[in-house]
């Protein structure tokens, strides 16, 4: 299957036409969702509902945009929702311990790119399977979460702290904590999509040997996208806990989920190669605004958990729908001008 | 995944045996060890009612690592079996509560249909959606779970609303060994003797090992997948209706996060996350070592909360040996080759 596609993509004009559609559709979807939500649900729309969907939504974000970058080079990252709870965890302990916010911080932002460290070592030195490697990491580190805190909760975080992360910009109504998820989406948006450390991402995702013969050391790269995405994930357990006052070793748990869902929904492929940040940026506003206009119209939090893995699994299954449509007509095409037929193409099919 | 390719694959047959013999080995010494240094600190480890309880966890996650070891062996993954599990044990639950005179083996079949429509759907999704496996049941893992949360509410139904013939089938046992641990070895065995012994099986460890030549042999990859996930998810959906008898308790949240331990179980049994591979018996062990560790750290009075890092660690450590053994294999092989050519 995955030659059916590679055999596909081959054409430029091809891939760039699937990528545009997919991006402007997904975005397309979002807006319309956004605004049936806001003119039929009560209290959508309101600025204060706005402020709480931004909140929702903001450990999903972080998270996602390194994620984005990591399934583009053809591995995946499980283990990011236990990192976010390890790095709660550690935060409780050591505000337990009576450090201050200011050393607590950094630790547990460094804890995270250890923990990325780790899964890119047995990643990439390695060399095992980044599903097995992250959902054996998922597991250890959740468990040390519940190691270091056991099942108890640390509140009392500084107000300065927990004010700001919850506080509005001005008078408005736009969370503070929207400007880190603007700065590092940008951040990773700039080198996805126009430095040469994004082009090797996605060379890396369409042929590891064939971006290895171009100079890219695919090893190096991954690792290090292990470790950002650890690093990322433990911002976001930083954030988790400041938002709600809580550290616990439980907080996001099953987040990884919900990411990978919005990536793939995103229109980013799971066997890499091929996405763009905008559509994941959508992904996630499309997951989360879905999820918010259900709970305000009272549907229950399981009905949302339909609704999301319907979405992942309809966007996968969509683009190869269409795809097979257009692989078929093109080919009703061919048999008709047979000059013009391509023979590999069948052979692969 | 595609540079191992065909060659190490094909070549590592005839030393196939020895590795798997030696992969399963590991998990008996790992058990033996941590049976021995657990009962010398505690002889109540070895105490009937200690090992009967081990027994019965580990005939429910056996049962389910059986099937995910045949999915896992195609080279694909099913990460939705916690949640059909709780479907299922939630269906046969308000049957049975609804029609008590029901007999057992009608509920043990309704659990199987409830998981193996359920792991067929994923099968075909798998093959005629083109979508990979990860995402497929990554996907239903969220479905299934809502579909049970939607149905069951907050309800739960409780062991006094089960018919007693139920619960009795649940806990008792024929010469001393429990009716669930007789079910989970009579789909081993079953399982592991198709697997070895006969074509369909054969032709699932050519399909982990190379899809393109599995396809270009012949072998009806389409079928074949949509089987091994219906495999999977029947025998999911009858861990549930065992889940159902032991605990009697159910409610929508039965068997949340069970996938992990399943995965777990199947990986340090032994069975290789990119196919071809490995082995129910394997996956058997590995249940058996997981759950024999949680009932050992509970008797050394070691918190509990170790267990999942332990898990984790185990998970690591199992793809790593594999990883070795492998590279090894190949370098001997690499070696033979030599001096031929």
């Amino acid at each position: 299957m995955s030659a059916e596609t590679a055999a596909l993509t081959d054409r430029p004009g091809h891939l760039a036409g699937r990528f545009a559609n997919w991006n402007v559709a997904i975005i397309a979807l979002t807006v319309l969702v956004l605004i049936v939500a806001a003119a039929s649900v009560d209290n959508f729309g309101t600025s204060q509902n706005f402020g709480f969907l931004v909140l929702d939504l903001l450990p999903i974000a972080l998270v996602a945009l390194p994620m984005t970058l990591v399934i583009v080079t053809g591995e995946i990252d499980l283990s990011v929702a236990s990192t976010l709870g390890l790095s709660s965890a550690l935060m409780g302990y050591l505000w337990n311990a009576n450090q201050p916010i200011e050393t607590i911080i950094p630790v547990c932002l460094l804890l995270g790119a250890v923990l990325g460290a780790v899964n890119g070592f047995f990643v990439t030195v390695l060399g095992l399977p980044s599903l097995a490697v992250t959902i054996g990491t998922l597991a250890l580190y959740r468990g040390l979460a519940f190691v270091v805190l056991g099942d108890s909760a640390v509140a009392d975080f500084p107000a300065l702290y927990t004010d700001w992360v919850t506080g509005t910009i001005g008078g408005t109504s736009i969370p503070n904590v929207l400007i880190i998820v603007v700065i590092l989406a940008i951040v990773f948006g700039v080198v996805l999509h126009a430095t040469p450390v994004g082009r090797a991402v996605f060379a890396v995702g369409a042929s590891e040997q064939a971006a290895r013969f171009a100079g890219v050391r695919p090893g190096r790269l991954k690792f290090w996208l292990y470790v950002v995405s650890g690093l990322v994930a433990g911002l976001a357990g930083v954030l988790w806990t400041l938002r709600y006052s809580s550290a616990r070793a439980d907080n996001g748990a099953g987040l990884e989920l919900a990411v990978v869902a919005a990536v793939l929904l995103g229109g980013v492929s799971i066997f890499g190669g091929k996405g763009a940040l905008p559509g994941v940026i959508a992904g996630v506003v499309l997951l989360a605004s879905l999820q918010n206009a259900l709970r305000l119209s009272d549907v229950s939090n399981e009905a949302l958990n339909v609704v999301t893995g319907v979405l992942l699994i309809a966007s996968v299954l969509a683009p190869n729908l269409a795809n097979a449509v257009r692989t078929a007509v093109q080919r009703r095409r061919h048999r008709t001008e047979p000059t013009s037929g391509s023979p590999s193409r069948k052979d692969l099919s | 995944m595609t540079a191992v390719g065909l060659p190490g694959v094909t070549a590592r047959r005839s030393s196939l045996d020895v590795v798997l013999r030696a992969r399963e080995l590991g998990i008996v010494i790992a058990l033996v060890l941590l049976v021995a240094v657990t009962a010398i600190s505690n002889p109540r480890f070895l105490s009937g009612q200690s090992i009967r309880d081990i027994l019965l966890g580990t005939a429910i996650l056996a049962v389910l690592a059986v099937g995910q070891a045949v999915v896992v062996i195609t080279r694909n993954i099913d990460l939705s079996v916690g949640s059909v599990l709780g479907l299922s044990a939630f269906t046969v639950g308000t049957l049975l509560r609804d029609n008590p005179g029901l007999p057992v083996v009608v509920a043990l079949l309704v659990g199987a249909a409830v998981g193996g429509i359920c792991g067929a759907a994923n099968g075909v999704l798998v093959r005629y959606g083109n979508v990979p496996a990860l995402v497929v049941t990554l996907g239903t893992l969220y479905v299934v779970r809502g579909i049970t949360y939607f149905w069951a509410g907050g309800q739960q139904i409780n062991a006094d609303e089960l018919p007693q013939g139920f619960l009795d089938f649940g806990n008792a046992s024929l010469v001393s060994v429990p009716y669930l641990v007789l079910i989970a070895l009579l789909v081993l065995v079953v399982t592991g003797l198709v697997l070895r012994n006969y074509r369909a099986g054969r032709e699932l460890y050519a399909m982990g090992s190379s899809p393109q030549a599995a396809k270009l042999a012949g072998i009806a990859v389409g079928r074949r997948t949509v089987a091994a996930f219906l495999v999977s998810g029947a025998l999911a959906g009858l861990a549930g209706v065992l889940f159902a008898a032991r605990f009697g308790t159910i409610d929508a949240a039965a068997g949340t996060g069970y996938e992990l331990n399943v995965v777990a179980a199947v990986v340090v049994g032994g069975v290789a996350v990119f196919g071809g591979s490995g082995s129910v018996w394997g996956a058997a062990l590995g249940a058996l070592l997981l759950t024999t560790i949680g009932s050992a750290l509970a008797v050394l009075e070691i918190n509990q909360f170790w267990q999942q890092a332990i898990v984790g660690g185990l998970i690591l450590l199992a793809i790593g040996a594999d990883r070795l053994v492998a590279a090894r294999v190949a370098a001997t092989l690499k070696k033979r080759g030599s001096h031929v050519s």
